[in-house]
């Protein structure tokens, strides 16, 4: 292990996309043995910067050294091939296809008449799982496992490579707070063992914990470089945003009438019975792991699974499995996966705004009301600031933050009684995070009932009243969120007793 | 497990086919009948094991006719017509066939054009190149070529059975089948082929080179519909320029889906293609077998088999995942 020089290191790097210049002359030089944390708020130029460091992207100016060697990679597999893998935010897996034949492809051992090797195959498929302590059966397809354990694959599949440099993309987003532990003592052990690993990550604490040297982005520029004891939570937020985060202060919100009355609720994955309550004016957090159930039970509320016993919203009964009828009576459903689930990528802002209330905004015979539909895309942006702010720029061009704004906002136009979130803050920064959790505030101000999930505790507890705790498909325990803590929370979600 | 009862579904679809055919026509069963029936079953297999390959990339292709009419119309054009020797005539046209699959390929992946658009447009291509260079007219072998005919219309005798015979396309069939099926679920190259049909994304992170599998893709079903079109026209003799290989591509395709190919990608099995095939070929059969099924409704009633066979594969799985989730 030789740590003379960088492994990999960008000069004075600039991107452009069209007039919006996302990366300018960013310098960056990654060494092996340490963990490299890269923060910003969303369109800040993280991904940008690690797609030019990967080979998914050529830089306008500036170059890219591998060992002090300028080159220009071709692409994913010639990054590869050249020891650098990266682990994108959006998980890439072949869902069909079973774990070992995911985890090893691309590097399938060859065996005897040039077949692949399927014994082989399944050794290193085991190894590759241990190292992050996954115990699943290899044949299963991927698509049948949760959303933790498919991430968990994805890097037990770059970790089990011959990669030098590791770049990971929000690693820990979707993962709990075990499984995040877990990753984040694997990465340590890369390192030691010499690995250079680059973390894109908007949760603070991990880079605190773990990484050796942080680079700061606002607006494509470097704001700032940290090593060792700089790297302090308060001092990144400020370096990221550009002024110092208020923390938020509300005033005491009176619950109001039930307005979603769920009782006797059973699914394929809630065994027992579910009662819950959630009045005007409360928000309501579900807590647990990964597997919890937490995504089943939204789902099965808003109409997108099969449920048995009976669903009320402001008294009136929900019949199940009907989701267009759900959103009829007041029900909305921000999903958990903003990009497969709730948004229509190729689409305009305004005509992803318009989708979910399309026959609302619209006039008879299904024509389309236009001018409508860009006052609802306008007020969208306003309200909820998106930047840019424009209402005929594609989804896909956003960061992932204000993609997540217009999915909350296309709901919000059509003023839910009811409005149930999975993962309402996944993948977005602090910056847009504390605006959309003011967001969600001023809406129970206003009488909404709130029901949403979080694998992160301090959303958790910032932004409940109440926190119903899951474990398998079932209630653990219902908290009381100003009289609790973060160890009573862990203690139900892993099957405990509250202490 | 899905496969398996994916085969299942189709092959019992087959057998109750097979049987009622044989209720209302016993002459179904007869030596000479079966030994056509698996005749034209196995030249329909090798295109269909072509045209699977493509659907597994989540491409298609619809040129496979025109390129049938093309290969089968030059080979008794060229030895009869031009005189040249069978020995030329036939690696080249198979060499012509594979290279216009990688233009395909080529087309596909370096011009990203959909492969919709680029075999539509070989479809009408071929088939008008053909009509053009034997200007519409018939061509046949007569009496040449005869020793080369046997590969498409010889009989290979089993000892001590008399009235039926192997027909020689089966015994090709097999070994192409083999070897697919080795290439498919055995190498690196058919992972490779399968992982792209599900998730071209996460294979090219992977460090797959997806532009080059999947133009390899386009060259084997190139060379199986060579393989194919040289077959047929072996086997019948003579082929007429306008009407040769008219809709093969549409049996290749349903016989794909019927074997259990999503024309999403990246599911397929090479033994599903060849009962999906030969269900094509039996309904086709039964048709003019049965009495008061009038021939000219042929279209229609494979359109509706076919149907009514999707429905139930996709009734069985909905059932099925319902029956696993309550279970769980």
């Amino acid at each position: 292990m030789t740590s003379s020089g960088p492994l990999i290191e960008a000069c004075a790097v600039t991107k452009r996309f069209g007039g919006v210049c996302a990366v300018d002359g960013v310098s960056l030089s990654i060494r092996s043995g340490e963990i490299t944390a890269i923060v910003g708020e969303n369109g800040a130029g993280k991904s940008t910067l690690v797609k030019l460091l990967c080979g998914v992207h050529r830089a306008d100016e500036g170059e890219v050294r591998i060992d002090g060697q300028a080159v220009a990679m071709k692409g994913p597999a010639d990054a590869l091939s050249r020891g650098i893998a990266h682990i994108p935010q959006e998980l890439e897996l072949c869902d069909a296809m079973s774990v070992s034949q995911n985890l090893l492809l691309g590097s399938e051992p060859i065996g005897r008449f040039g077949l692949i090797d399927e014994d082989q195959c399944l050794r290193q498929a085991r190894n590759a799982l241990e190292k992050v302590s996954l115990e699943i059966p290899l044949d299963v397809p991927v698509q049948d496992l949760g959303h933790g354990q498919r991430q968990l694959i994805a890097i037990a599949r770059a970790l089990d490579g011959d990669a030098r440099v590791l770049f990971l993309d929000e690693p820990t987003a979707t993962l709990s707070p075990v499984e995040t532990s877990i990753l984040l003592e694997q990465i340590d052990a890369m390192k030691t063992a010499g690995a250079a690993i680059v973390l894109i990550t908007h949760r603070l604490a991990e880079v605190e914990q773990v990484a050796d040297r942080v680079m700061v982005l606002r607006d494509g520029h470097p704001v700032a470089s940290l090593a060792g004891d700089e790297i302090e939570r308060s001092e990144m937020v400020r370096l990221m945003v550009g002024r110092d985060l208020e923390p938020i202060k509300e005033q005491e919100t009176t619950s109001g009438e039930v307005r979603l009355l769920i009782e006797d609720l059973t699914t394929s994955a809630h065994p027992d019975p579910i009662h819950l309550e959630v009045r005007a004016g409360e928000r309501i957090a579900l807590a647990g792991l990964v597997g919890a159930g937490r995504s089943e039970l939204l789902e099965a509320l808003f109409g997108l699974r099969d449920r048995t016993g009976v669903v009320e919203v402001d008294g009136i009964t929900v019949p199940p499995f009907d989701a267009a009828r759900s959103v009829e009576m007041g029900l909305a459903l921000v999903p958990e996966e903003r990009a497969s689930q709730g948004l229509a990528l190729q689409m305009t802002v305004e005509q992803n705004a318009v989708l979910p209330g399309i026959h609302r905004h619209g006039r008879s015979f299904g024509w389309l009301k236009r001018r409508a539909g860009e006052e609802v895309a306008k007020q969208l942006v306003e309200n909820l600031d998106v930047r840019p702010a424009a209402t005929d720029l594609a989804v896909s061009d956003l960061s992932g933050g204000n993609q997540q704004k217009v999915v909350i906002g296309k709901w919000l136009a059509l003023h839910p009684g009811v409005l149930l979130l999975d993962e309402p803050t996944r993948g977005v920064d602090v910056g847009a995070r504390e605006e959309l959790h003011q967001r969600l505030m001023q809406l129970s101000k206003d009488g909404v009932a709130i029901l949403f999930s979080s694998s992160e505790m301090e959303e958790v507890l910032a932004l409940s009243h109440r926190i119903v705790v899951l474990h398998e498909g079932r209630i653990t325990g219902t908290l009381t969120t100003s009289t609790t803590s973060e160890e009573q929370v862990m203690a139900l979600a892993t099957g405990g007793e509250p202490k | 497990m899905r496969d398996e009862r994916k085969l299942l579904g189709i092959l019992g679809v087959l057998v109750a086919v097979a049987m009622v055919t044989t209720l209302f026509s016993p002459s179904f069963v007869s030596a000479y009948n079966i030994e056509n029936l698996l005749r034209r079953s196995a030249l329909f297999g090798i295109i269909g094991i072509g045209a699977s390959l493509v659907i597994i990339t989540g491409g298609i292709d619809l040129s496979i006719g025109s390129l049938i009419c093309l290969v089968g119309c030059l080979t008794p054009w060229l030895i009869t017509v031009v005189g040249v020797t069978p020995w030329l005539v036939v690696p080249a046209l198979l060499l012509l066939a594979t290279l216009l699959g990688i233009g395909h390929g080529m087309l596909v992946t370096r011009l990203k054009l959909q492969p919709f658009l680029v075999t539509l447009c070989g479809l009408f291509i071929y088939r008008g190149l053909t009509r053009g260079i034997l200007a519409d007219n018939t061509v046949g072998f007569g009496t040449e070529g005869s020793a080369l005919r046997s590969l498409g219309n010889g009989r290979i005798h089993l000892p001590g059975i008399d009235g039926f015979a192997l027909p020689a396309p089966l015994v090709i069939l097999i070994v192409i089948a083999v070897i697919s099926w080795l290439l498919l679920n055995r190498t690196v190259w058919g992972r490779h082929l399968k992982a792209i049909g599900c998730n071209e994304t996460a294979a090219r992170h992977c460090g797959i080179a997806v532009d080059r599998v999947k133009v390899g893709a386009y060259a084997l079903c190139g060379l199986l519909t060579g393989i194919g079109g040289l077959l047929f026209v072996l086997d019948t003799g003579s082929a007429q320029p306008s009407n040769f290989g008219n809709f093969y591509e549409l049996y290749a395709i349903a016989a794909a889906v019927l074997g259990g190919c999503s024309l999403r990608g990246g599911e397929g099995s090479i033994i599903g293609v060849l009962i999906g095939a030969t269900l094509v070929q039996v309904l086709r059969n039964a048709i003019v077998l049965i009495d008061g099924i009038p021939h000219s409704s042929e279209f229609a009633i494979i359109g509706g088999i076919i149907l009514i066979a999707v429905i139930a594969d996709e009734a069985i799985r909905r059932f099925t995942t319902t029956t696993k989730s309550l279970k769980e």
